[in-house]
């Protein structure tokens, strides 16, 4: 089993040989759908090789342009998001969502406070 | 100190959402929160992922959102000034007029908050927010993978591996304090603000440390 760390979250997933997903666990992890033509979302399909069922996920995203990385020993992967997708968020000035947990655990979501003037700070122990 | 600005804003449309960038987790962030005893959002993002949607690069900054959802100030030092880098680090302290004049600029920052709030001042027209919008880089896109991929690993017992993408993390966006503070932190706590530390602010300069808001 290898961990993916995507922006939806972590996932487990059987992995081979790098990261060569089933159709369904290449559609957890990257939310896009294998069909004859490629892996596909909405309307735009990208080619690539399937064998014996299974799609290497890396190699789709690194089409997509967006960051791979992974351990040495192809255990746990992150499947990042592009800088493109960063600056096309900021476009009409839309505050990027996120659901983060308090101290207790319970989770909480920016856009929960629409309707109200919100203050997003950072801060850090260290 | 963001518990003040909220207690003489209770009566307004208004939330303070307060992000810990700390990557050991809750407990770690655990006490700072019950001392300020919130009554706002605090939240925990051990990823560091707010960092990552808005181009982050140092805490504390601030996002100002209107009661539509969009952005009316862009990520900025959120009432900080540079005047620790005058400290005395032998006894941890500053000149009197050092201190005053931090203060001065934390309560001039907490004003305008707070004008905002009330008046809508301070709020940028849409252009002139684009503009200030950070732009993230492809490389900075590869490090923000490496910095979550090193978290994990850390977190998962393995240091050594870990430590490799963070360090790979900062290599690729050098101006990310979040990124290089929170693996020395990782490393060791206090680390952080260890000698590396005031050697990497020496090397700044005559450039800011905490680049002031222009309100």
């Amino acid at each position: 089993m290898a961990t993916v760390l995507t922006e939806q979250g972590e996932m487990a997933v059987a992995a081979t040989n790098g990261l060569w997903l089933s159709a369904a666990d290449a559609e957890r992890a990257t939310g896009w759908t294998l069909r004859p033509e490629g892996m596909c979302l909405d309307d735009v399909c990208v080619p690539l090789p399937v064998r014996e069922g299974l799609v290497d996920v890396a190699a789709f995203w690194r089409l997509l342009d967006r960051p791979v990385v992974s351990d040495a020993a192809g255990e746990t992967w992150v499947l990042g998001a592009s800088a493109e997708q960063r600056n096309t968020a900021f476009s009409e000035l839309i505050a990027p969502d996120f659901t983060l947990p308090d101290i207790n655990g319970v989770p909480h979501t920016l856009s929960a406070l629409r309707g109200q003037k919100v203050f997003l700070c950072t801060w850090a122990s260290w | 100190m963001w518990q003040q600005l909220f207690d003489g804003l209770k009566s307004e449309e208004f939330m303070i959402v307060a992000v810990a960038e700390e990557s050991r987790g809750a407990e770690h962030a655990r006490q700072w929160i019950e001392q300020a005893n919130a009554q706002y959002w605090c939240l925990i993002d051990t990823e560091h992922h707010v960092a990552d949607l808005y181009g982050m690069v140092n805490v504390p900054q601030a996002v100002w959102i209107d009661e539509a959802g969009r952005i009316v100030r862009p990520p900025e030092n959120a009432g900080s000034t540079d005047h620790f880098r005058l400290m005395d680090r032998a006894t941890r302290t500053l000149a009197p007029e050092h201190q005053s004049a931090r203060l001065a600029a934390r309560g001039a920052y907490l004003d305008a908050v707070r004008d905002w709030v009330l008046t809508g001042r301070h709020a940028l027209p849409a252009d002139m927010a684009s503009r200030r919008l950070p732009r993230i880089t492809p490389e900075i896109a590869q490090a923000q993978a490496h910095f979550r991929l090193g978290v994990w690993l850390r977190r998962h017992g393995n240091a050594a591996e870990g430590d490799v993408h963070l360090a790979e993390a900062s290599r690729l966006h050098p101006e990310s304090w979040n990124i290089w503070r929170q693996a020395a932190d990782l490393d060791e706590v206090g680390k952080a603000s260890g000698e590396a530390f005031w050697q990497r602010v020496q090397a700044l300069g005559e450039g800011p440390y905490y680049p002031q808001p222009e309100l």
